[in-house]
């Protein structure tokens, strides 16, 4: 089962990896971007799928990670590749600063106050917040990431960086995901009373799931900016932050394949219909009820774990 | 002097609408424990159904402006009610016993789709209201001057809410829906009907929010599909303010809220002027989550 269930993903890995050989620039760049959505919905998959939290202002951390590496870039000459840890670190901080205030809060409260963080950002931003920000009119002229003296510039050369990034965000986050820290993060989501009874820091792991979920929404900030060489706080406005949502839900939220089935069907399927493009939303929206009405979990939804009890054989062990 | 009155005035005026919209969410709240996010749209619908109306009947001209306007916004009301009731059929009456993140999903969802919907059937560009149905006239108020429809707007919103507290307060359906805010089991038990309180919180909240929306267009005269969640969240933010699920918290926020915004932009800066509300609502939940006269809402970790 486990051996039928790679090889699918392996299969279709490769027939993604061909993609470029075979598309137009434009297709390839709509890969692009469904890259680059994976990669935030997969960032923000481990705080809403798995903590529970409602994060939806996740385009302000993903805001942070670009600013910082257009800065950089363009007032430093740092190249742009050089600064993924640094992105994830201010991104990172910013999430720390932004949700040890607020994470005690009940769900949809929760879900308000990152609302209103995302909109302060991009409003600081449109207003040129420290004066290095470049207001509404954003930050040009980034230069093109430079990987190992190939420097990447066409459609079918960032496809291969975006999408090895995908590939190391999803094995990063499926290793999370079943780790002590994965682990922890689902018994809160599921019952934080009992989780807080067993001697789970619920603070604590909420806090480093919204902390490590905004890092690497950072990192995905700066292969935007590099992509565009052009950032705008219009890239970063609320309807970002509801299309990583949309796309988790609908996905299939704390699973990865599900989140990346999400990317393809929110970002790639109104490029594939171009009159649907208007109505897009609205389906969407649609959708979400008609998802939570009848299939909670989504399209793929995250499989109930199962755990085997030491010293049982398969299939005797606790349902959990 | 003068500019800070004519600040204060704008800021009440706002303020009224604020908390038109704000009493919608703090009913819901009361009754379904659901952040209604939906509700800002249903505001926006108001304003849409408004401009439609108001140049396909032309009931200014019929009617004299006044009686025109009154019966516009009776009209409007009932359609959003109608609105908002179906909203509550279809989205949120099927999830009553599945999690709560499922019902804000699902509210999320209903605000995508109702803003979407508006953005097919009118378009994405600004509205234009027809001008010159509210007298342009300054009334003269111990020297300072100050519009007219400013004053109306205030007047009309408080005019609705002290009904809606007398209907809360005195018939039966009111008592009810305060019962049940408390505790719907217990109310069940006592032979509430729920189903039909949660039915009336749905016509009366959406109704005040389409309402407001009339006023906006009415008063700024343009309106686009996006406006409804910029007002619903300040809206919102209004409602923790005064503490959420408490009806007269609900009317104090809201014209709370819109006097500081309408002071901060002038004093402090317009260009952030948005961003005020959110921060005055960050720091409302850091600092007092249960609002001014509002119940516990934060759980302690």
């Amino acid at each position: 089962m486990m051996e039928k269930r790679t090889l699918t993903y392996l299969v279709l890995g490769a027939v993604l990896a061909l993609c470029p050989l075979v598309l137009n620039p434009y297709w390839t760049d709509v890969l692009n971007n469904i890259g680059l959505y994976a990669a935030l919905g997969l960032s923000l998959n481990l705080i809403v799928g798995h903590a529970g939290l409602f994060n939806l202002g996740h385009a302000a951390f993903y805001a942070v990670g670009a600013y910082t590496a257009a800065i950089l870039n363009t007032m430093f000459h740092i190249p742009v590749l050089a600064l993924l840890p640094l992105c994830a670190l201010t991104a990172g901080i910013f999430a720390l600063l932004v949700a040890k205030p607020i994470i005690h809060l009940r769900g949809d409260y929760l879900c308000i106050v990152t609302i209103g963080v995302g909109e302060i950002v991009r409003i600081a931003l449109i207003n040129n917040i420290f004066g290095i920000t470049g207001g509404a009119n954003g930050i040009f002229g980034i230069s093109r990431p430079n990987l190992f003296g190939l420097v990447i510039r066409k459609p079918h050369e960032f496809f291969y960086l975006i999408w090895f990034f995908v590939a190391a965000t999803a094995f990063f986050f499926h290793r999370l995901e079943n780790s002590r820290f994965g682990r922890a993060l689902n018994y809160l989501r599921e019952d934080e009373t009992a989780a807080e009874g067993s001697g789970i820091d619920t603070a604590h792991y909420k806090l480093m799931a919204f902390v490590i979920g905004a890092a690497w929404a950072g990192m995905v900030g700066n292969l935007y900016a590099a992509k565009m060489t052009i950032i705008s706080p219009e890239s970063f406005s609320f309807w970002e932050s509801v299309l990583m949502f949309t796309l988790i839900i609908l996905g299939g939220s704390g699973s990865i394949p599900g989140v990346l089935l999400g990317a393809f069907l929110v970002i790639g399927l109104p490029e594939v219909f171009r009159g649907f493009t208007n109505a897009r939303m609205m389906v969407f929206g649609a959708a979400m009820i008609a998802m939570m009405i009848f299939r909670t979990g989504g399209i793929l939804p995250a499989k109930p774990r199962r755990y085997i009890l030491p010293g049982r054989e398969e299939g005797q062990g606790g349902a959990a | 002097m003068e500019e800070f009155f004519q600040q204060l005035t704008n800021g009440l005026a706002v303020g009224g609408i604020y908390a038109l919209i704000a009493l919608g969410y703090t009913m819901v709240y009361g009754v379904l424990k659901l952040i209604n996010f939906a509700h800002g749209d249903l505001f926006t619908i108001g304003s849409y159904l408004g401009l439609t109306l108001l140049t396909s009947l032309s009931l200014t001209d019929r009617l004299a402006p006044a009686a025109g306007v009154l019966v516009l916004a009776v009209m409007v009301m009932g359609l959003v009610a109608v609105v908002g009731a179906l909203l509550e059929r279809v989205a949120y009456r099927p999830l009553r016993q599945s999690p709560r993140l499922s019902a804000v999903v699902s509210a999320l969802g209903a605000s995508i789709f109702f803003s979407n919907a508006l953005m097919l059937i009118y378009g994405a560009r600004f509205q234009v209201y027809p001008q010159g149905i509210l007298p342009k006239v300054a009334v003269n108020i111990f020297g300072l001057y100050v519009p007219l429809v400013r004053i109306l707007i205030l007047a009309a919103s408080v005019v609705m809410m002290l009904a809606l507290y007398f209907f809360i307060q005195k018939t039966r359906i009111g008592t009810a829906i305060r019962a049940a805010a408390i505790d719907q089991d217990a109310a069940r038990l006592m032979g509430i009907d729920v189903d039909r309180v949660i039915l009336f919180v749905f016509l009366i909240g959406p109704a005040l929010g389409g309402v407001a929306g009339l006023m906006v267009g009415l008063h700024y005269g343009q309106i686009n599909f996006t406006m409804g969640w910029v007002y619903g969240l300040k809206a919102f933010t209004a409602a923790i303010l005064g503490g959420i699920g408490n009806i007269p918290g609900a009317m104090v926020g809201g014209i709370l809220l819109g006097v500081i915004e309408a002071l901060g932009a002038a004093y402090l800066s317009i260009a952030w002027k948005d961003a005020i509300a959110f921060g005055v609502l960050i720091i409302i939940l850091i600092v007092r989550p249960t609002g001014l006269l509002g119940e516990r809402v934060a759980e302690k970790v």
